[in-house]
């Protein structure tokens, strides 16, 4: 409280110093009455400030123990992120330098993922090899991690009741613009093109710079644009909770069946009627074009369904 | 190749697949997919185990089809074995004996998240013990760390949600030391399979070459793995996230996720950077310390509560340290009997959780122990598994925490004096703290009740089958790890000699 106060007055008297400044800048005061001007106390106008003091005595905030402890918990913040930072700065110092030839990271490992990257995966983005192809188990885990998060917002933010929903949905299109018709104009002329630049990003994903996280956030975010111009009921025709859940759990049980047989025929040496296509078609590749598409409906999904259920309406 | 080598595989892709098709399913559906595949993976981690104690050597499985240092691995000898064994049956059983609770915690329509996030945490969890990779392992700690979450929070109470928050930020700043530990230790060895690295790391330390960021790295490394697990300074999450949550996901997350991340930790140390080089950089004396702080404190604070499942909670943050103290003793007698205290907890910890959750049941669903009083006379069973559980955290022979604190004290008489004298007055006066706290909950659930509770509940046998047989089971595993002790301590032995 007592600091409150204290900022309080501060600001005041800059205030009134500012206000000052500009009056003799205006020609409308002399500065000599600037320097005798007398500052007048503040008036106790509510009845809070007068019972305040009480407050303050028996408020355990004030207490000296808990002031101490609260300013010994800030320094200790304080010293602890200061010692991390400059211990990492030291061992930064001290690591190999970067882009050095004898980096211990310039070894095989590298070199066989650029030099024989499209020959084995068929793909002529060599990220898309690596990430969808030689490593593919740490990429299944990553859009479980997406999936997870999906279930956690669920969990959190899904509403039980109906009657909620739509007494929320009602409210928020108290303050929003309903039905508006540039919104919806321009959205009807754009979303086709960022849905098309989308799908386009999806399916190029072994071809060029681009794949599935990239290629679902952009389709995402075209619904998302749709969905605020033309409102939930609309979109929620055909992409309710349900449906939502349908192409989530198709596409990640596709991910994980296909790549399992990858990973089954891979480990014992089996044939596999997965082939790698010649590199630079569009169906080429093996199992990295159906992966991407997969991946990109999980990440289009994940967007779409964090907005919806974000919004006051919930889903 | 033997078809048994791909059952680590299959255990990942078959958990993950049951947490994928659980979404669109009501929750009985969930859950009965969820027990079917807990139990599946128990026998196809039992065949894993004999078949590695057969052939007396690890094997790698390569998933896909470029092998190391290229693609990921996995790895399985006799300890990952033992470990995915036990935690699935723990698993299994936990969700069983708190199925009453899920039902009466658990909104409807979010029941099916309920078994979609166990899935995915007996997913990542059999990732962590298998994997031979290091960034899978944090890919895998991510999932862990979110369904954690989920499984805290949906008992929807202000309390649990506070919790989650909690163990969120704690969770993250961990999951987030641990990376930057895996990015500087790619910066210096250029892999991230396990047998590369470790080979790099050997190169480096002969050399001398980059010590520096060595130890920083893997001091990075243990710091995020000790937050995620709870150890002593880092416990202030550990009450309110064991204590608050449905009885299953207390028994999962203090029983099963934070051992998973000290199993990773300790993979870590025995097969990337080589248990030498950890004890020689003094790691491990911090970790001692901190293990023996962590138990004093633990216990202390637990004897403090006047609720049962916030004293177990805090026992568990003791238990923690005295895992971190093996680990700490330096030696492999000191590793082995640290990882013979995981499984000790991870069977002890669920035991006590859910017979607490029957015991408060008979008690008008009051957790304080003024209003247990009594208790172990309304519900028989419940009150039986407690004493079991209480007794084997206090260290009474027959029972497994008798055999890790003998394991805990010969592995000290094999160190220096420095170490050896700490840990044996730490063991006594924790035996001491946890008697008082344990036996005195014990005693008070076998005091007749003073007042007349105003519904006399007395729970039989007919209205909790599956409970009942839940806590038989796990008397049951607390006496064959009492008392067959010395075929589990062989294979623990075994699986280290593996691991390097």
């Amino acid at each position: 409280m007592k600091k409150t106060t204290k900022t309080e007055n501060r600001k005041s008297r800059i205030q009134l110093a500012f206000s000052q400044i500009r009056a003799w800048l205006l020609g409308e005061m002399d500065p000599y009455d600037a320097v005798f001007l007398k500052e007048e106390p503040p008036l106790v106008t509510s009845r809070k400030e007068l019972a305040d003091p009480h407050l303050d005595t028996f408020n355990l905030r004030n207490a000296f123990e808990m002031r101490a402890f609260q300013r010994a918990y800030n320094i200790a913040g304080i010293l602890v992120c200061i010692v991390m930072i400059v211990s990492m700065l030291i061992t930064v110092s001290w690591l190999p330098r970067m882009g050095a030839d004898y980096n211990p990271n310039n070894n095989e490992v590298s070199e066989r993922y650029i030099e024989k990257g499209m020959e084995e995966t068929g793909a002529v983005n060599i990220v898309a090899g690596m990430i969808l192809d030689y490593r593919a188990f740490d990429t299944f885990g990553e859009s479980c991690v997406l999936f997870s998060a999906v279930c956690c917002v669920f969990i959190l933010l899904k509403n039980a009741s109906h009657g909620a929903t739509a007494a929320a949905e009602e409210n928020d299109r108290i303050y929003e613009p309903k039905n508006d018709v540039i919104l919806q104009r321009i959205t009807t002329v754009l979303v086709p093109f960022i849905m098309l630049f989308g799908v386009y990003i999806m399916f190029n994903g072994h071809l060029s710079a681009g794949g599935g996280f990239a290629g679902g956030a952009v389709l995402g975010a075209g619904m998302i644009l749709y969905l605020l111009a033309f409102g939930f009921a609309k979109t929620s025709r055909f992409l309710n909770e349900k449906v939502i859940n349908v192409i989530v759990c198709t596409s990640l049980t596709f991910y994980c069946l296909a790549k399992s047989y990858s990973f089954y025929t891979g480990a014992n040496g089996l044939h596999s009627i997965i082939s790698t296509g010649t590199p630079g078609d569009l169906i080429s590749a093996g199992l990295i074009l159906p992966l991407n598409i997969a991946v990109g409906f999980v990440v289009a999904c994940t967007m779409y369904s964090f907005y919806a259920v974000f919004r006051k309406g919930g889903m | 190749m033997d078809f048994i080598k791909n059952f680590p595989f299959f255990g990942i892709m078959l958990t993950m697949l049951a947490a994928i098709i659980s979404l669109p399913m009501h929750g009985k559906m969930a859950k009965r997919i969820s027990l079917f595949v807990f139990s599946v993976e128990t026998l196809l981690a039992a065949a894993v185990l004999f078949y590695t104690l057969q052939t007396g050597e690890s094997f790698v499985y390569i998933m896909g089809h470029i092998g190391a240092p290229w693609g990921n691995e996995l790895r399985a000898g006799v300890l990952e074995g033992l470990m995915a064994c036990f935690f699935s049956l723990v698993m299994l059983l936990s969700i069983t004996g708190g199925s009453k609770h899920l039902i009466l915690d658990i909104e409807e329509s979010k029941r099916n998240f309920y078994f979609v996030m166990t899935d995915l945490l007996m997913g990542a969890l059999l990732a962590l013990i298998y994997t031979n990779d290091i960034f899978t392992a944090y890919v895998f700690i991510e999932i862990s760390t979110i369904a954690a979450c989920g499984i805290l929070m949906i008992r929807e109470i202000g309390r649990t949600t506070l919790a989650a928050l909690r163990y969120m930020i704690f969770s993250l700043l961990g999951s987030g030391l641990f990376l930057i530990g895996i990015v500087l230790m790619y910066d210096l060895t250029g892999h991230l399979l396990m047998q590369n690295m470790r080979d790099s790391v050997e190169l480096l330390v002969s050399e001398g070459q980059f010590i520096i960021p060595l130890t920083v790295a893997i001091s990075l490394m243990t710091l995020g793995m000790a937050i995620k697990s709870g150890l002593f300074p880092f416990h202030f999450w550990v009450p309110d996230t064991y204590g608050y949550s449905t009885p299953a996901s207390g028994s999962i997350l203090s029983g099963l996720v934070s051992k998973g991340y000290i199993l990773i930790l300790i993979k870590i140390y025995c097969r990337v950077i080589g248990w030498e080089n950890v004890t020689q950089s003094g790691i491990t004396d911090v970790l001692f310390v901190f293990g023996l702080a962590g138990i004093i404190v633990g216990s202390i604070s637990a004897i403090h509560q006047n609720d049962i499942r916030r004293m177990v909670a805090f026992s568990s943050a003791a238990q923690i340290g005295y895992i971190f103290m093996g680990v700490g003793l330096g030696t492999s007698a000191g590793l082995a009997a640290a990882c013979f205290h995981v499984l000790c907890h991870a069977i002890t910890k669920p035991l006590l959780f859910i017979s607490a959750s029957g015991l408060s049941d008979a008690s008008e669903g009051s957790k304080l122990f003024r209003d247990l009083q009594g208790s172990g006379y309304r519900n028989r069973w419940a009150g039986l598994g407690f004493t079991v559980g209480a007794l084997s955290m206090v260290g009474m022979p027959m029972f497994t925490g008798f055999i890790s604190k003998i394991l805990f004290a010969s592995a000290s008489v094999q160190v220096s004096l420095g170490k050896m004298l700490p840990t044996l007055i730490v063991l006594a006066i924790s035996t001491v703290l946890n008697a008082v706290y344990f036996l005195r909950t014990v005693i008070r659930i076998y005091t007749p009740a003073e007042r007349e509770l105003e519904v006399p509940v007395r729970i039989k046998w007919h209205e909790q089958r599956s409970y009942v047989v839940v806590l038989v089971v796990f008397v049951a595993l607390n006496l064959v790890l009492g008392l067959l002790s010395q075929y589990i301590t062989d294979a623990i032995q075994l699986g280290l000699t593996m691991f390097s």
